[in-house]
């Protein structure tokens, strides 16, 4: 019995660096975040400790921010989906199992190379002398595409759609070849058989690439600051604009915690949703 | 369907092979191609803040990544001994620290140093027994760099290396203990050597993190500049032929990193037959 409630002090020692990281650098600085977030902001652009929701109240003269976020994350992550499914299906279900694997890799290095080089690349491309220059040239002059929607659309859907095709091939892959000889053979066209048996199980890979996808569309900032050229931006944008330039702190943090409040949730309904489903709790984490 | 699968590689690929083409232009405009030249690679390796810049990347990313792989490989290590609301926890901070955007821990570990700062700063100052015009004050800098940066590749770390113990074959563990190995003889002989692949895997992936990550930098670098910020800020004034060098050196080398990662967390998983 008392060996049974002794500590366990080699787990104590290693354990202790990492939880004080985690306590130093994470649940602290969040706890300062919130605390600011009901503060005011002094007059040389600091902090001053007060207890006031006006930060809050503030907020929608940031609704542009907001509005950009709330309608080109979820936009972004639909059309990765779509750009996405096609290509995992092929690679689960077409390729050839002796370049599955090399394809696969194909796709996924571009996410683990430079972000910031990728979308600088589509500067290069959609600006002046990329492809309106071409289009110019084939006569169809004024076209103008860097600091667009478009713009920012196309650099998400570059930026994610390897992070979006993984989960999907995962689940693919998994799926039973056998269900799909019998579901044609039971008369189905290729249409219902792929939506009443390849579609739904492939649903858990689905809902997970489109969670991760969401989720860091909601942080975004590297893609609107690059390819919206300051007409569209993000929350992340409001952010840096409100703690590098403006320096103003608690209205900075009353946004950092909406946005953080929102994706908790959207994040917790749309687990709520798919988690309710059938067979989604044992495979919808990948 | 062939078809399609072959254009989204043309997508995928095209920016990358266009940046790559014309970093070796000989032109002095980023958009035009006046025939091959290596001239912008030395033009950019010859630059002194590039090279400043790059030197910094380097060591706040081998620094990040080393505290990382040491204190996430012992916690994960150590985590199946952790059990109730301790693991709970553990396991929650751990998916917050991963899951909470770039962003916002840029910004809150931002706010967090500069408050601590302002408490401790004037305590050095009345402290110090010498000249205070000489006294050290804390800063933004190289220090709150590797801080938020270990936070983030601690938790990578903590992920892979615990996937990989949990893929591990517990027999292995059970004939060490059965052939009266003590348990740090166990860990040195069995486990250590099937993790060691998915510890620098892990180590690896931080590195290229912390090499590519310009968000969280752009808030904690105080007056340092890193390899991203300086290219961002490039950017920002104009594209120029190179950024195309930089960016294409950048490439080669996150793909060389990539590769080796994903071949030592290939090679561990094939059974040891």
């Amino acid at each position: 019995m008392a060996r049974a409630r002794k500590w366990d002090w080699t787990a104590i020692l290693l354990m202790s660096p990492s939880f004080a990281i985690f306590l130093a650098l994470l649940v602290l600085p969040i706890i300062v975040v919130l605390v600011l977030s009901f503060g005011e902001r002094a007059e040389a652009g600091g902090y001053e400790a007060a207890f006031t929701l006006a930060q809050y109240a503030n907020l929608p003269a940031r609704w542009a921010a907001f509005r950009n976020t709330l309608s080109l994350a979820p936009t972004g992550t639909i059309l990765c989906l779509l750009a996405a499914y096609p290509l995992a299906y092929f690679l689960a279900v077409k390729a050839s199992p002796r370049s599955k694997l090399l394809l696969l890799i194909l796709v996924i290095v571009p996410f683990w190379t430079s972000f910031l080089i990728r979308t600088y690349a589509w500067i290069f491309i959609l600006g002046g002398k990329g492809i309106p220059a071409l289009l110019d040239w084939v006569g169809i002059p004024d076209v103008r595409l860097i600091n667009t929607p478009f713009a920012v659309l196309l650099g998400i859907v570059y930026a994610y759609l390897p992070l979006m095709v993984f989960p999907i091939f995962v689940s693919l892959e998994k799926l039973d070849k056998r269900l799909l000889e019998a579901s044609e053979d039971l008369g189905a066209s290729p249409w219902a058989t792929f939506r009443q048996v390849t579609l739904p199980l492939s649903a858990p890979g689905v809902a997970t690439g489109c969670m991760l996808v969401f989720i860091l569309l909601m942080g975004e900032y590297l893609i609107p600051a690059l390819l919206g050229g300051g007409k569209v931006f993000f929350i992340g944008n409001a952010l840096v604009d409100l703690f590098l330039q403006s320096r103003n702190w608690p209205f900075g943090s009353a946004v950092a915690v909406s946005l953080v409040a929102i994706m908790l949730v959207t994040v917790t309904l749309y687990l709520r949703l798919t988690l309710n489903r059938r067979g989604f709790r044992d495979q919808s984490m990948v | 369907m062939r078809l399609y699968a072959f254009c989204i590689y043309i997508f995928l690929y095209t920016p990358l092979a266009i940046i790559a083409l014309f970093s070796f232009s000989a032109g002095r405009s980023a958009s035009d191609f006046h025939g091959f030249s290596l001239q912008w690679y030395e033009t950019a390796a010859n630059n002194r803040l590039v090279k400043e810049a790059l030197m910094n990347s380097l060591l706040v990313a081998f620094t990040s990544s080393a505290l990382a792989t040491l204190f996430g490989t012992a916690a994960a290590i150590m985590l199946p001994r952790v059990k109730g609301v301790a693991r709970i926890l553990f396991d929650g901070l751990t998916y917050v620290a991963i899951m909470v955007p770039g962003i916002v821990i840029g910004i809150s570990t931002l706010i967090a140093l500069v408050t601590a700062f302002n408490v401790i700063n004037p305590q050095i100052l009345a402290f110090w027994p010498g000249d205070p015009a000489t006294a050290p004050q804390l800063g933004l800098g190289f220090g709150s760099l590797i801080c938020a940066h270990s936070l983030f590749a601690m938790a990578l770390i903590i992920v892979i290396v615990r996937a990989r113990l949990m893929g591990m074959d517990r027999s292995l563990i059970e004939a060490s203990m059965d052939l009266y190995a003590d348990p740090w003889g166990t860990f040195r002989q069995i486990t250590f050597p099937q993790i060691l692949p998915g510890i620098l895997a892990g180590f690896l992936l931080s590195f290229t993190f912390s090499l590519d990550d310009y968000v969280i930098a752009s808030f904690v670098a105080g007056s340092r500049v890193t390899l991203p910020i300086y290219v961002f800020a490039s950017i920002r004034r104009g594209v120029t032929p190179e950024i195309n060098a930089i960016g294409t050196a950048v490439l080669v080398v996150s793909l060389i990193m990539l590769i080796g990662s994903q071949f030592l967390l290939r090679r561990g998983q094939k059974p040891a037959t």
